[in-house]
C-alpha cells in the first residue's frame, strides 16, 4: 500500500494524459459524468458518483461497428476498432464490479464483441473507495462494497489530505511508475481502516429468497401491481451500470454508411416487436417483468452472479420513484408462503 | 479477435417470386471471397442475418442444403423496412450475409429415426433446408422414413413448387401438401394442417417431430402429435423472435434465460416445456 498526496493528482493525471486517453469525473451543471479529460485539473475526484455509469466509455451509448462504401461489383468495409490505451480514474467498486459482470456478456464461450474487449483489454481501472455510500446506495446487499476492489487496477482510499493506494493488478502499478510513492506507514493504513468502518450503506436488501421467488413466479399478479406505476420510459436502463441491451441500425447516404450500434432498452415495446406485429412482451408487465428477471434469474442461471451491483441509479432516476430494493422486497414477500 | 457484426459480402445471383401474392420471394446468393464461402459452414435450422446496405439487417433461416454448395438461398416475406428493400434488389446486387448463426436440427439424434416434418406457409424455408439435406443420396441411408406435410392457405402460397413436384415422384419420401379450402384444379388434400396431421396419423415408433409454422398451426398440431405418442423431447420446434445481433448479446430475443439466437432457434417441445411462453 501506498500513499499519494491529493496535490500530486493533477500532475500525476497529466503525466498520463500524453500516453492514455484519461477519463475522469468532471462537473456538469448539477452531476458529475465521466469525461475524457484534457488537463489533470478537470478531474473531480471528491464527488457521490456519476449520472450515468462509466460503462459508456467501454461501451458508448452510440457507436460506429463498421463503415461501408458500395463500389460496382463489391463493396468496401472498414471495421472501428478503437484501440486506444485508456485510464479511468475516480471508479467506485459498484461500477467496477459492472465491468466483471459485462464482461460474461461480451467476452462468451462462443462469441466475443471485439469493439467492447478490446477497449476493456486496453483500459486501465482507478478505483475510489466511497467514505460515505449514498442513502439510494446497496453495493453490499451484492457482495460488494464501498472499498471493494474486486475488478480495479488501483483503489484509493481517501484519508484526508492523502490517498492510501491499494494496488490490486500489475497494470496499476505500472501506472504509477516513476511516482516513487511513500509506502503507506501504521498511521495511515490506521486512517484507511477508520475511513473503512465508518463507510456503511444504510440499507441492507433481503435477496435469500428473491431467485426461488423468481424461479416460480413468472405468472404471479405481483407484477402487474407492480408495473402499474411504471412510465416504461427507461432511465433506469439508461443508468444502469449493467444493462447491456443495444439495437444496431444502419446510418446511410447515397452509397456510404455506417453500421451503428445505439443504448436499446427491455421497457420498450419496439424492442421486441416482430415484424408481423406480434409482440411477445406487448405490456408494461412483461416488459417489467423482463428487467428484474433478466438481472435476478436468468442472469444468475446463465452466468451464476446477479447483474445488479447495488449502484443505486435506477432509483435515484426513476421519474415515478420506483425504488428497486423495495420491488426486490415485494416480490420476494409476495406469496411467501408458497416458499 | 474475430468480429462476428462484419458481413461477408455476397452476390445476389437469383430473385424469383416464390408465391402468387407476390409477398415471398426467394434469393439465392453466391460469397463473393471463396474464404468467407469456406467459412460458412452450415447445418439445417440455422439463420444467418441478411443484409441491404443502408437499410439494415435481419435474421432469416436457411432455405438451402449445406448439400447444395456454393450458394446460399433464403425466401423472405416483405414486411419491414429491410425486407421491402430486399424485395427490390435487382439480381447481381451486392448484399452482406453474417452468420451461420444459432443451433440446428438435431441431426445426430435424428440418425436412423423416422421423420415427421411438418410446416405451414411461408415457414416451411428451413424446413426445405432440412428435406433436402435428408434426400441428399449421401445422407438418406442415415434416416429411416420420411414423412412431410406441408400445408398454405391456397395452392398458390406453397413454397417450392417445382421442387415438391419432385418429392412427389420420388419414393423414399411421403409428401403431404394440403391447402385450407378447395381450389380449382387441386387434387390433393384440404384441411388445415392439424387435422391433415391427424388423418395421416405418422406413426411417433422411433420417430421425431419436427414442426415449423404460424403459431395458431403449432398450437393445434403440437396436441396431436401428442396424442400419436410422440414425446416432447421428440417434437422440435423452431422459434422466431426479434433479433439485432445474433450472438446472445442485444438482450430481445430471450425467452427466459435461453437467447433464441444462441440457443435456439431450435428447441425441443420438453425444453420449452421448462421456458416461459414469451415467443
Amino acid at each position: 500500500m501506498l500513499l499519494l498526496n491529493k496535490d500530486q493528482i493533477t500532475s500525476w493525471l497529466n503525466k498520463l494524459i500524453p500516453a492514455y486517453q484519461v477519463f475522469a469525473p468532471v462537473k456538469e451543471g448539477d452531476y458529475f459524468c465521466f469525461q475524457q479529460i484534457r488537463s489533470g485539473e478537470q478531474a473531480v475526484l471528491n464527488y457521490t458518483n456519476s449520472r450515468i455509469p462509466p460503462k459508456e466509455i467501454l461501451f458508448p451509448r452510440s457507436e460506429k461497428l463498421f463503415c461501408y462504401r458500395c463500389e460496382t461489383g463489391g463493396v468496401q468495409l472498414t471495421e472501428q476498432v478503437d484501440e486506444s490505451k485508456k485510464v479511468v480514474v475516480g471508479v467506485r467498486p459498484c461500477d467496477a464490479k459492472s465491468f466483471l459482470l459485462l464482461d460474461k456478456v461480451f467476452n462468451g464461450d462462443q462469441y466475443v464483441d471485439p469493439y467492447y474487449l478490446t477497449r476493456r483489454n486496453n483500459t486501465v481501472l482507478v478505483g475510489l473507495g466511497c467514505n460515505q455510500p449514498a442513502a439510494t446506495c446497496f453495493c453490499t446487499s451484492l457482495s460488494g462494497g464501498p472499498f471493494s476492489a474486486e475488478g480495479l487496477d488501483l483503489l484509493f482510499v481517501d484519508i484526508g489530505d492523502q490517498y492510501l493506494v491499494e494496488v490490486v493488478t500489475e497494470r496499476g502499478k505500472e501506472l504509477l511508475s516513476g511516482m516513487e510513492l511513500p509506502v503507506a506507514g501504521q498511521e495511515a493504513q490506521e486512517a484507511a481502516r477508520a475511513v473503512k468502518e465508518s463507510a456503511v450503506c444504510s440499507t441492507l436488501v433481503d435477496l435469500g429468497g428473491l431467485k426461488y421467488r423468481l424461479d416460480v413466479n413468472f405468472d404471479d399478479p405481483i407484477w402487474a401491481l407492480l408495473a402499474e406505476k411504471c412510465l416504461g420510459c427507461a432511465a433506469c436502463t439508461y443508468t444502469c451500470p449493467t444493462c447491456h441491451c443495444f439495437d444496431i441500425v444502419d446510418e446511410a447516404a447515397g452509397k456510404e454508411g455506417c453500421r451503428i450500434r445505439n443504448w436499446d432498452a427491455c421497457m420498450f415495446p419496439l424492442f421486441t416487436l416482430h415484424g408481423s406485429g406480434h409482440n411477445p412482451r406487448p405490456t408494461g408487465k412483461e416488459r417489467f417483468r423482463q428487467r428484474i428477471m433478466h438481472k435476478f434469474k436468468y442472469f444468475v442461471d446463465n452466468y451464476g452472479t446477479i447483474a445488479c451491483v447495488g449502484c443505486g441509479r435506477c432509483i435515484l432516476s426513476c421519474p415515478v420513484n420506483l425504488d428497486i430494493r423495495q420491488v426486490i422486497e415485494q416480490i420476494s414477500q409476495a406469496g411467501g408462503d408458497q416458499q | 479477435m474475430k468480429n462476428p457484426y462484419v458481413p461477408a459480402p455476397v452476390k445476389l445471383v437469383r430473385h424469383v417470386v416464390e408465391t402468387d401474392d407476390n409477398l415471398i420471394h426467394s434469393f439465392t446468393f453466391q460469397f463473393l471471397k471463396e474464404e468467407d464461402e469456406k467459412a460458412f459452414v452450415y447445418r439445417p435450422g440455422q439463420f444467418a442475418e441478411v443484409c441491404v446496405f443502408g437499410k439494415g439487417e435481419s435474421p432469416f433461416g436457411m432455405a438451402s442444403s449445406p448439400t447444395e454448395p456454393g450458394i446460399l438461398k433464403f425466401s423472405v416475406a416483405r414486411v419491414g423496412v429491410v425486407t421491402s428493400a430486399l424485395h427490390e434488389m435487382p439480381e447481381g446486387s451486392i448484399l452482406g450475409v453474417r452468420g451461420p448463426l444459432g443451433n440446428s436440427y438435431p441431426l445426430e439424434e435424428f440418425k436412423g429415426k423416422n421423420l415427421v416434418i411438418i410446416g405451414g406457409g411461408f415457414a416451411f424455408t428451413t424446413l426445405r433446408s432440412l428435406t433436402t439435406y435428408i434426400l441428399h443420396p449421401d445422407n438418406r441411408g442415415d434416416f429411416g422414413e420420411l414423412t412431410v406435410i406441408y400445408g398454405a392457405r391456397n395452392p398458390g402460397l406453397l413454397l417450392y413448387k417445382d421442387e415438391l413436384a419432385g418429392w412427389e415422384k420420388r419414393s423414399d419420401i411421403n409428401l403431404i401438401c394440403t391447402i385450407d379450402a378447395p381450389a380449382d384444379g387441386w387434387q390433393k388434400k384440404v384441411g388445415f394442417v392439424p387435422a391433415v396431421t391427424k388423418e395421416v396419423a405418422p406413426s411417433s415408433a422411433d420417430a421425431y417431430a419436427v414442426v415449423c409454422g404460424p403459431p395458431v398451426m403449432i398450437r393445434f398440431t403440437i396436441p396431436v402429435l401428442e396424442e400419436l405418442g410422440f414425446p416432447p423431447e421428440r417434437i422440435i420446434l423452431s422459434l422466431e423472435n426479434r433479433m439485432k445481433c445474433g450472438i446472445g448479446m442485444c438482450g430481445r430475443c430471450n425467452v427466459g434465460n435461453k437467447f433464441v439466437c444462441k440457443d435456439g432457434p431450435v428447441f425441443s417441445k420438453a425444453q420449452l416445456n421448462k421456458l416461459p411462453p414469451e415467443y
